[in-house]
């Protein structure tokens, strides 16, 4: 790409444009995805409260955020009047602003990427947890005691999960010795079992610990404290209407997204199927087989953002006591052993267990997930069958 | 004047501008809303040097964390609906005449230091393994290893860790008397 606009253009256009480029791209994804992810979101909570969701708006419903997208851009843009409005205006751009750069060091394939930095992990994680001072901003400029509670809880509920989130992000680090996600994704080429989820025992528990942290610091339910709306109204957004309500939510969907696909990439293979025992962009071409790996990668965060929804529609809001306590007293020890774990499982156990730990890893998952996709399919008891 | 040296004077005037916010603003949280402006553009600049640890630890630490703090403890602490500063003359002139003796030896100081073109060499700084190993004790190619005051920072921070959780602790009354009934 950069050889080819080199030819026509002087080298500073190149790097204006190419930029463009992709922040164009990151932004219309951003916006398509919260589309589709809204929408999913009403269909799999009515699928699981026995309701239809949206029917009416296109097939299936799915123009449904589309017309939302309408509705909020012609409501009125309120300000109360006791705000400080300079800053209840700039607190969901913040927001925005921060869900928006995480995207800029996610590699979507092969060196397919906005900018390939060395430290991308690092820097996505950086990025991603300023996203609360956007929250905690709306909460506090907008004069309501709802929106200062909702505030004041995102900020001790977000900073208290950063550390064990940033703790079993080092786990998958020290098995791959590198800060970089291209490279990361690149050393799990080939069957499944060369993911780093099936490394070793503690890389196995870091995923899981890894993904509860992440949605508690996307304030998912059920961490939605911020918001809870049947104590504090509705929270941080309590006081905002029309766009700048929606872009608390673009924000929202978009570290969702950010947060899933930096679990794709850790832990559960990256742009690799699984499957496929080559790099597809060596033997399908670069831009081929990059289709192929974004549309990998887009696929799994979809499948861990539909456990989310899962998560969100299943279980009840926690209260802040044990949202803190869950944090501090059981994920942060648990951290810690696990970062204790694999350095020493890296250098005493590595050489002699570590191929036959990923055989029987993997296995027993593939063995789990399949008894469970089984056991849908077995025969309902008598008296549970409708008359 | 080449494209990095244009890019960096549109970071180096953002950040001063809202640097200057930060002095002038009224209320303790817009002032924190211009520092955030203002350690963005110095993280940016470190980007923009090729030196990526170090911007992303500059986001990190100061916007993730000091930031989110200070608000966080102007929203739990403050009495009234919105905390402002009110600066009084005298105060005007003390802090503006140390900021600028400090500006003047900043300058001449970076002046004599730096060579006066600078060339952005985007390639030579190195990355967080190298900086990792040269903490561990690794020699670099220059030679240099940084054990002694890695070391030194690790155990300042632990004794900040503890004595914070000393601070915090849940303070016990003193056992109340035993009254003896009867």
């Amino acid at each position: 790409m950069t050889e080819l606009l080199s030819e026509y253009l002087p080298s500073w256009l190149v790097v204006i444009v190419l930029a463009l480029l992709a922040a164009a791209l990151v932004i219309s994804f951003m916006g398509a995805s919260a589309l589709l992810y809204i929408w999913a979101e009403r269909k799999v909570s009515a699928r699981m409260q026995d309701r239809l969701g949206p029917t009416r708006t296109g097939p299936f419903g799915l123009l449904q955020s589309l017309a939302d997208g309408i509705k909020l851009l012609t409501k009125e843009d309120t300000t109360p009047a006791v705000a400080d409005s300079f800053l209840f205006r700039i607190a969901p751009y913040l927001a925005f602003c921060a869900a928006f750069c995480g995207f800029l060091a996610l590699p979507f394939g092969n060196g397919l990427v906005s900018q390939d930095l060395s430290i991308a992990v690092f820097f996505v994680l950086a990025v991603l947890s300023s996203e609360v001072f956007g929250v905690m901003l709306a909460g506090y400029a907008s004069g309501s005691k709802w929106s200062l509670f909702g505030g004041i809880r995102e900020a001790a509920q977000v900073v208290s999960y950063e550390v064990p989130r940033s703790l079993s992000v080092v786990v998958p680090i020290c098995v791959s010795g590198t800060l970089s996600l291209t490279l990361m994704g690149q050393q799990q080429t080939g069957w499944f079992w060369n993911w780093a989820v099936f490394h070793d025992p503690f890389s196995f528990v870091a995923f899981f610990l890894f993904f509860i942290t992440a949605t508690a610091s996307c304030k998912r339910a059920p961490f939605d404290l911020a918001e809870a709306e049947s104590e504090l109204v509705a929270g941080f957004h309590t006081e905002y209407s029309g766009l700048r309500w929606s872009f608390f939510f673009l924000a929202e969907y978009g570290s969702m997204f950010a947060v899933s696909s930096l679990a794709v990439l850790l832990f559960l293979g990256g742009w690799h199927t699984g499957f496929l025992p080559f790099e597809p962009t060596e033997r399908l071409g670069y831009w081929w087989g990059n289709l192929l790996n974004s549309g990998v990668i887009i696929g799994k965060s979809t499948l861990l953002i539909l456990v989310m929804m899962w998560l969100r529609w299943s279980l009840p809001r926690l209260r802040i006591d044990q949202v803190m306590m869950t944090c501090l007293k059981y994920f942060l020890p648990i951290g810690c052993a696990l970062v204790i774990g694999v350095g020493l499982w890296q250098l005493y156990l590595a050489s002699a267990i570590g191929e036959e730990t990923r055989y029987v890893l993997a296995g027993a998952s593939v063995l789990f997930a399949l008894g469970v996709g089984l056991s849908l399919f077995r025969p309902v008891p008598g008296e549970w069958k409708r008359a | 004047m080449s494209f990095p040296v244009i890019l960096f004077l549109i970071v180096a005037a953002t950040t001063t501008f809202s640097a200057l916010g930060v002095v002038l603003s009224r209320s303790v949280v817009r002032s924190a809303v211009w520092l955030l402006g203002a350690l963005i553009g110095i993280a940016v600049c470190y980007f923009l040097l090729g030196a990526e640890f170090l911007g992303a630890a500059q986001l990190i630490v100061y916007v993730g964390g000091t930031l989110v703090l200070m608000v966080f403890g102007v929203m739990i602490t403050n009495q009234g609906p919105f905390a402002g500063i009110h600066t009084k003359p005298v105060e005007w002139i003390l802090g503006g005449s140390v900021a600028s003796l400090l500006f003047a030896f900043l300058v001449t100081f970076s002046l004599r230091a730096a060579q006066p073109s600078p060339v952005s060499n985007v390639d030579t700084l190195p990355s967080a393994g190298p900086i990792g190993a040269a903490f561990l004790g690794v020699p670099d190619e220059r030679g240099t290893a940084f054990l002694l005051p890695f070391e030194i920072v690790s155990i300042h921070l632990l004794v900040v860790l503890v004595a914070a959780a000393y601070l915090a602790r849940a303070k016990r009354r003193p056992a109340a008397k035993v009254e003896s009934h009867g």
